[in-house]
């Protein structure tokens, strides 16, 4: 049996349009999560994973000496967004994808209202990170490029001398990218798929655009919910994991200990309050 | 409008003979089989080429779906059973004459004597944008035609709208409704009862069907306690004209009556939403009422309260409230009995 991508209909012109996604897709995202799930814990079972070495630390902190106890990660308006947008996600992929998988009840109207919710938080954020937050610390670029291969290394086990992350270890940030793009995508078509469900919002009317454009309007949200799925699954996994457990408590209470951050972070990438020697800056 | 080839698309026909034949056939095929009971509904979307099963099976010729008889103080009726076999059985019209009068307001007497009780509970919406061919949220699309700026919505809904505005167009859903009947649904896995209440759905939960029927499940037969026999009853039905038409609004109650006072009332009303609507609301309110003007007019104004109209249906707002004031007043409803 193969699996179908999209699902066409007939518009009344005639034109044969896609309607929806296939949903064998959703099952394709959830066991491409699943396995990246297992593989990615064997592999953690099975390899050697570094952090700065104790004694490094201990000499990074003896001459650190004006780094606080405490060093704030997530201010509280980023971390309410954090947990606004997870509430609110997962609010849009059980009321969407449940339905699908046989769990029947009325999901559209909660769904745009989560949508809503999540519209709003993102816009909230993108205006809060671009103008209180050092908007590039979560981007990736060529410049990532020795951290992308010092990473490697330190997977393997080997040479640790390479640079440490700056505020968003690597892996955050692309999983930020992943998120950008099918978040965003998913959002600006729900905005408009708004216009064909009842809300009390305005009249609906499906001719504001053409039937093929609605019909890849269609296709983007669904291919971006049920990636979602997947990047979901993945983000809960991370989250879980023990040894990530002090960046998940980070996002809850705001910060880190000073020791987390000296042995995970480059302190001349991320620059906090005393993250320079007292008496110069860090040898680069 | 859809093209009517008047010839059908090829496709394997079953007829069997048992009901455990027919079951394993159903399971057999799943989602491409097409249950045909009398085939007024069924006939329509072969004809027109919009569903194209890969196999229809055919129950005619499975004899223990027919007939009426007695069970307990109610009645089993076979889901073959056809609307005139139930009009013109004396069981359903000495106890349950909410049926009767139901099943006889559906369609004309050609259409009566070939479609079946079981076809008409689960037939399909006639929302004419649907029937049509075009590939609306009913059909599994992502639009609906009937509820745009432009649209002709005449018949459609006034409660219940989720992207599809489409109403349940069965004249016998509603006394069933208020009968408190249980729908016995069969499939290869086993029984499972429903009250007739819950066998329809609206678009919220499954936008693509009237009924909670899935493929594989076949509805054998409907049970109607003897709870509402004799009750008072009341059945009318408002249509563009008197036969051979779909309600634009139709009302079948039970009322037990104590003198003066309502005692207790089931009162249903189809056409306005996807399921036929249950006033619940109506019927506790009037319970313990007395009957009178003041009752009436104020469970009228009940039952329409959130109703919702589209761009040409809001004339079904007064309707069903008169509708709901007439059966409380009770008395003649106009409809006069063909037999
Ligand atoms: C011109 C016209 C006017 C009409 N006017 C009215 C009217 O005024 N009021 C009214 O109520 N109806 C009206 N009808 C509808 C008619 O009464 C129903 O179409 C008819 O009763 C359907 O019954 P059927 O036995 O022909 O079922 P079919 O057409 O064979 O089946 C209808 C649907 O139900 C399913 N089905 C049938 N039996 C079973 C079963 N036992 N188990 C599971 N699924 C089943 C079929 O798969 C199909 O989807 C009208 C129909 C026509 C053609
Ligand atoms: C980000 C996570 C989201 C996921 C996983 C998701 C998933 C889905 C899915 C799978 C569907 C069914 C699509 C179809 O029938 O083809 C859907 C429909 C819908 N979504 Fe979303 N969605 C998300 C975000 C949003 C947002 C942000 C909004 C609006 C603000 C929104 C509004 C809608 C609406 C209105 C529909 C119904 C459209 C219709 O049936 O015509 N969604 N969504
Ligand atoms: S009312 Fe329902 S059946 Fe009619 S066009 Fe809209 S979605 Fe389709």
């Amino acid at each position: 049996m193969g699996i179908d991508f999209l699902t066409r209909g007939i518009t009344p012109w005639g034109q044969s349009v896609f309607t929806h996604i296939s949903w064998d897709l959703l099952w394709v995202s959830f066991f491409a999560g699943v396995v990246f799930l297992a593989a990615h814990s064997v592999y953690m079972l099975l390899s050697a994973h570094s952090k700065r070495a104790s004694a490094d630390v201990d000499a990074l902190e003896a001459k650190l000496k004006g780094l606080p106890e405490k060093i704030q990660r997530h201010s509280l308006p980023a971390r309410m967004f954090h947990w606004i947008m997870a509430a609110s996600m997962l609010t849009l992929l059980f009321t969407s994808f449940l339905p699908i998988v046989g769990v029947k009840f009325a999901w559209v109207e909660w769904h745009w209202m989560a949508g809503l919710v999540l519209a709003a938080s993102i816009l909230y954020h993108i205006i809060h990170a671009t103008f209180f937050m050092d908007f590039w610390s979560i981007w990736v670029g060529p410049k990532d490029i020795p951290e992308l291969k010092s990473e490697m290394m330190r997977e393997l086990g080997g040479d640790t001398s390479g640079p440490k992350a700056a505020k968003y270890p690597l892996g955050n940030r692309l999983y930020h990218m992943a998120i950008v793009v099918t978040g965003i995508g998913a959002s600006a078509t729900g905005l408009f798929m708004m216009k064909k469900v009842q809300t009390p919002f305005f009249t609906r009317d499906p001719y504001i655009l053409a039937d093929a454009t609605w019909s890849w309007m269609y296709v983007a949200h669904g291919a971006a919910g049920v990636a979602l799925v997947g990047l979901t699954m993945a983000h809960i996994y991370f989250a879980i994991r023990p040894e990530k457990l002090w960046l998940t408590k980070s996002m809850l209470f705001g910060f880190i200990t000073r020791r987390q951050y000296l042995e995970h972070h480059d302190p001349t990438r991320w620059r906090v309050p005393g993250s320079e020697p007292v008496g110069g800056r860090p040898s680069e | 409008m859809a093209v009517i080839h008047d010839m059908m698309p090829a496709f394997e026909l079953f007829q069997p003979a048992s009901l455990d034949d027919a079951l394993g056939l159903l399971d057999r095929h799943g989602a491409d089989a097409w249950v045909m009971a009398g085939g007024l509904d069924s006939f329509d979307w072969l004809k027109d080429r919009i569903r194209k099963p890969a196999v229809v099976v055919e129950l005619g010729a499975i004899d223990g779906l027919r007939g009426v008889k007695a069970a307990g103080d109610g009645i089993e009726i076979g889901a073959m059973t056809t609307l005139t076999e139930v009009v013109t059985n004396p069981l359903v019209r000495e106890k349950f004459g909410v049926l009767f009068q139901g099943a006889e307001a559906a369609a004309s007497p050609q259409i009566r004597n070939q479609g079946t009780i079981g076809g008409n509970l689960s037939q399909d919406a006639r929302c004419w944008y649907y029937r049509a061919g075009w590939s609306c949220y009913r059909a599994g699309g992502n639009v609906c035609y009937a509820d745009t700026p432009t649209a002709v919505n005449r018949e459609h809904a006034i409660f219940g709208a989720d992207r599809c505005v489409a109403v349940n167009p069965s004249d016998t859903a509603p006394a069933m409704i208020a009968l408190d009947a249980k729908m016995v649904i069969r499939s290869s896995k086993g029984e499972r009862i429903v009250d007739a209440q819950d066998y329809f759905v609206g678009p919220g939960t499954d936008i693509t069907r009237l009924t909670t029927l899935q493929p594989g499940e076949l509805l054998t037969a409907i049970r109607i306690p003897g709870t509402w026999a004799g009750a008072e009853f009341y059945t009318e039905k408002v249509a563009d004209r008197k036969v051979w038409d779909f309600p634009l609004v139709n009302i079948a109650s039970a009322m037990k009556v104590n003198g003066s006072t309502i005692e207790r009332a089931r009162i249903v009303v189809n056409a306005v939403a996807a399921q036929p609507m249950r006033l619940e609301a109506v019927e506790q309110f009037v319970a313990g009422k007395p009957r009178n003007e003041e009752t009436a007019n104020a469970a009228g104004e009940l039952a329409v309260r959130g109703a919702v109209p589209l761009a040409h249906n809001a004339y079904k707002i007064p309707l069903m409230r008169n509708l709901v004031k007439r059966a409380i007043r009770g008395g003649d409803n106009g409809w006069a009995s063909t037999s």
